[in-house]
């Protein structure tokens, strides 16, 4: 049962979870996919919403320029596989990020990192002990 | 194929450039991304996994299968990405050895340049494709002109050392450019939230902008909401030092939007083949001539700009006891606003004995909660006082506001309501206030948050008008002032379509104007339209989220219901894994892309969420009346006082929503304890219509609902 009280113009009210399990009979709908403001990455004609919050700096950092040619020709690309046609366009947006390594650091990424860093020192630690077997193997080669 | 040299360089790559489709990339811009629209319409929380982790090889295919073109595009770029990681970087990497073995012979000598050129001729150089490969020992511009100024032989080389060291071409005329462009294309007086937003805004729609931001400050953009807030609750003194903090999930997060990295010298701005944001600190623009289209700094030098905006924001208010009051007094006294004042705070708070706050509004409220959580440890003693009868007197309803007044007792400060200062002395090493009650309070110091005064000290010189009823200059639905030149943020006082003429001081409207009128300095003819809102947490427990207008005085309809553990702040961080609450609020918006993706079935709404077990003891107490809230307010202040450890009486006001009318029709909307519910708000407001009954209203923001 709800309760309601008022304190001057200022009107309270209680309610339980039964109070409000009846649907609505406000004059108004509420659609999650319909009544979104913000257009999303890709705008209604096609083309890419640089504004979405979704980029975050990418496009208006240092390597803006860069990183819009590159992903709007893969965008737009007809190639099979899709953006095959962009390589020139991915390596100087890339040269240009590893001119800000603060920026957009390759190192800090958390989880990719630490699944990146572990396959690194695997193969770093694969590679040494292939060295060391191969010394190993040679020097007692050489000692026989 | 990858996996030797490749891969580890690859996934790198690809983390990169998954960052623009993923919500990854928040560490690279986290702390600037919450600025981009701080609040959430995150639709389902699935917890942490879901958007934390990259898609891998496997689900790209799926993704790509999965007919969804936007997320498509995103994967599939993210899977190219991968594959051209590998090639890219060996490439760029034999590049920067060519460059790194050719720097040598790049050694210029260079005179400093004293006398600054005529405006604009001396910023439009003929900016060169850089040419690195090669062994250009492309001197010294021959002729050196003819010397105005004597050269200083020393200093030149080393700093053309550091020149090239940083850029391998090397700059013609440098040594006549000046330290300060003459010209701009896009100038942003004031450096803070709603300059950053523009200027972001700026670049992402002309990506080879060159933008200039000239700020009195002597610091670069950075925001201010941690400055009251999280900065205060962190255990690491040294991370705060940095002006960094350390949210819940061990991310580090700094108050600038952007390293110093990211910005251009001013005096290389116009070299910048891409562009780029300059920001000239210390100097202040005193008039704009806005036919001339030019803006005259403090020190007499002039730059010429086809786009302006003022975001100067304001200066905080004083009250006229401590203006008039001695300089001991005043040196005691903190105008509560940005950085430097953070620090002094911070450094006086752990050697005080006793801090005033005067102010019970946003700031003085949260700066009361965030010293009464360091008073817990240690033997300093919080008082805030203000004249109105509650905390957040002026923005919640009476009731509400005697709640709030009560939980900031609760985290250790002592309140007192409808007082204020009348007289103010030195004494001992003490500043005695002697209060309206008649009461005398010594202290060691004083923060003054009563408001700011907004700053439009440039608009008469200007020709500028000045909004007498909100303050601020007066702009249209577009944010332009006059021809040319726009204002956002604090300052601004703009047409809102749906709520009338206003002026808001909140970081969101920060955000929201500085990115409108960013994209309309490039074109775009956008009026005000997307409602921005506001947010303030009263410690751990107790936060609640705005939009629209929230004025005390106006009429108020509310409907709660209970809280349960699920419904705090905490609670809310907690499972997305985003401690800064701004940044939570962003996650929501930016994992849209990846979402839609994984539910393309499920309509995620926020309404949609299943009621728990819990729901069961709520109903069963709901069902008595609510206690008298005055009654209650009362207890309450009379147990607190001595005793640091009063009950927060979090039974009555649980969690619920408040609507504020204005002629019938909903203008404002408070979510208390309520989060992920913002859209929807923000469409009511949208929809301005007049409601029989806002209980059924109500009902759309599924009180009950257990937060996930």
């Amino acid at each position: 049962m709800s309760y309601c009280r008022e304190q001057g113009k200022d009107k309270i009210i209680f309610v339980t979870k039964e109070d409000h399990e009846s649907p609505s009979t406000a004059d108004i709908t509420y659609n999650p996919e319909e009544d979104d403001d913000s257009p999303g990455l890709i705008l209604p004609n096609g083309e890419i919403n640089w504004q979405c919050p979704c980029l975050g700096g990418m496009a208006s950092g240092p390597c803006g320029e860069p990183f819009k040619e590159a992903f709007s020709c893969f965008h737009y690309s007809q190639a099979e596989p899709k953006g095959s046609d962009c390589i020139e366009e991915f390596r100087s947006m890339q040269e240009c990020m590893s001119k800000y390594p603060e920026l957009y650091p390759f190192d800090k990424d958390e989880d990719n990192d630490k699944e990146e860093q572990t396959k690194t020192t695997t193969t770093v630690e694969q590679k040494t002990s292939e060295e060391v077997a191969v010394t190993k193997e040679s020097t007692a080669t050489r000692a026989s | 194929m990858f996996r030797v040299a490749g891969s580890v360089t690859a996934s790198r790559l690809s983390a990169v450039c998954c960052r623009t489709v993923t919500a990854k990339q928040f560490q690279v811009h986290g702390a600037s991304l919450h600025v981009l629209s701080s609040e959430t319409s995150r639709k389902s929380r699935n917890g942490p996994a879901h958007h934390r982790i990259p898609p891998s090889w496997q689900s790209v295919r799926t993704m790509a299968s999965a007919g969804d073109s936007q997320a498509k595009i995103n994967y599939i770029f993210y899977g190219l990405a991968v594959l051209f990681g590998g090639g890219g970087i060996i490439y760029w990497w034999s590049r920067k050895y060519m460059r790194e073995t050719s720097k040598d012979g790049n050694k210029t000598k260079k005179s400093t340049a004293a006398v600054p050129a005529e405006s604009k001729e001396a910023t439009e150089p003929v900016s060169e494709k850089p040419t690195s490969e090669t062994t250009k020992s492309e001197a010294p511009p021959a002729e050196l002109p003819p010397t105005e100024t004597p050269a200083e032989a020393a200093a030149p080389d080393a700093e053309s050392k550091k020149l090239l060291d940083a850029m391998p071409q090397s700059y013609p005329d440098y040594e006549v450019m000046p330290d300060i462009p003459g010209h701009a294309k896009y100038l942003l007086i004031g450096g803070g939230t709603a300059s950053f937003a523009a200027f972001r805004a700026i670049r992402a729609s002309d990506a080879k902008a060159q933008v200039l931001v000239v700020t009195e400050e002597e610091e670069l953009p950075y925001m201010r909401p941690p400055l009251s807030k999280e900065l205060w609750y962190s255990d690491e003194p040294k991370l705060v030092e940095k002006l960094k903090f350390k949210q819940w999930n061990g991310k580090e997060r700094s108050v600038y939007y952007n390293p110093p990295s990211f910005y251009v010298e001013p005096k290389e701005l116009a070299y910048q083949e891409n562009g780029g944001v300059a920001v000239v600190k210390g100097r202040k623009v005193m008039k704009l001539d806005p036919q001339k289209q030019v803006a005259v700094l403090d020190n007499g030098w002039e730059i010429f700009y086809d786009k302006v905006l003022i975001a100067t924001g304001g200066r905080p208010r004083n009250i006229p006891v401590f203006e008039r009051a001695s300089q001991e007094v005043k040196d005691r006294v903190t105008l509560f606003r940005g950085i430097k004042d953070f620090k002094r705070l911070d450094e006086v708070s752990r050697n005080a004995s006793t801090i005033v706050v005067v102010g019970g509004g946003f700031l003085g409220s949260e700066l009361t909660c965030a010293l009464g959580k360091r008073s817990r440890d240690s033997s300093l003693k919080v008082i805030q006082m203000f004249p109105e009868p509650g905390n957040m007197g002026k923005v919640l309803p009476e009731y509400l506001s005697q709640w709030t007044t009560a939980k900031v007792r609760g985290e250790g400060a002592t309140v007192k309501p409808e007082t204020f200062v009348k007289r103010a002395r030195f004494s001992d090493g003490k500043v005695i206030l002697k209060l309206n009650t008649g009461e005398e309070i010594s202290t060691d110091h004083v923060v003054v948050a009563v408001g700011l005064e907004p700053n439009t000290e440039l608009a008469k010189e200007s020709g500028l008008e000045v909004d007498d009823t909100y303050g601020g200059f007066r702009v249209n639905a577009e944010l332009e002032a006059r021809s040319d030149i726009w204002v956002a943020g604090d300052a601004s006082s703009f047409y809102d379509i749906k709520l009338g003429r206003r002026r808001v001081e909140h970081h969101d409207h920060a955000v929201v104007s500085g990115r409108l009128a960013g994209e309309n300095m490039t074109g775009a003819r956008k009026p005000y339209w997307h409602q921005s809102m506001f947010w303030s947490d009263l410690g751990p427990d107790v936060g609640y989220e705005a939009i629209g207008i929230v004025d005390s005085s106006l009429p108020t309809v509310a409907v709660f219901a209970k809280a349960t553990e699920k419904d705090t702040p905490k609670a809310v961080v907690e499972e997305t894994g985003e401690s800064l609450r701004s940044v939570t609020e962003t996650e929501a918006e930016a994992t849209l892309p990846t979402k839609e993706i994984k539910d393309p079935s499920d309509p995620a709404s926020a309404t949609g969420v299943e009621p728990s077990a819990s729901e069961k003891t709520e109903s069963a107490t709901d069902e008595e009346p609510a206690p008298d809230v005055e009654a209650a307010a009362k207890l309450v202040a009379e147990v607190e006082t001595e005793n640091r450890v009063a009950p927060t009486p979090k039974e009555d006001y649980g969690k619920g929503v408040i609507f504020y009318l204005r002629d019938d029709i909903i203008v404002g909307i408070v979510l208390w304890n309520l989060f992920n519910r913002m859209p929807i708000a923000r469409k009511i407001i949208k929809e301005g219509k007049q409601h029989q009954d806002l209980a059924e209203v109500a009902k759309l923001f599924d009180l009950h609902a257990d937060e996930d």
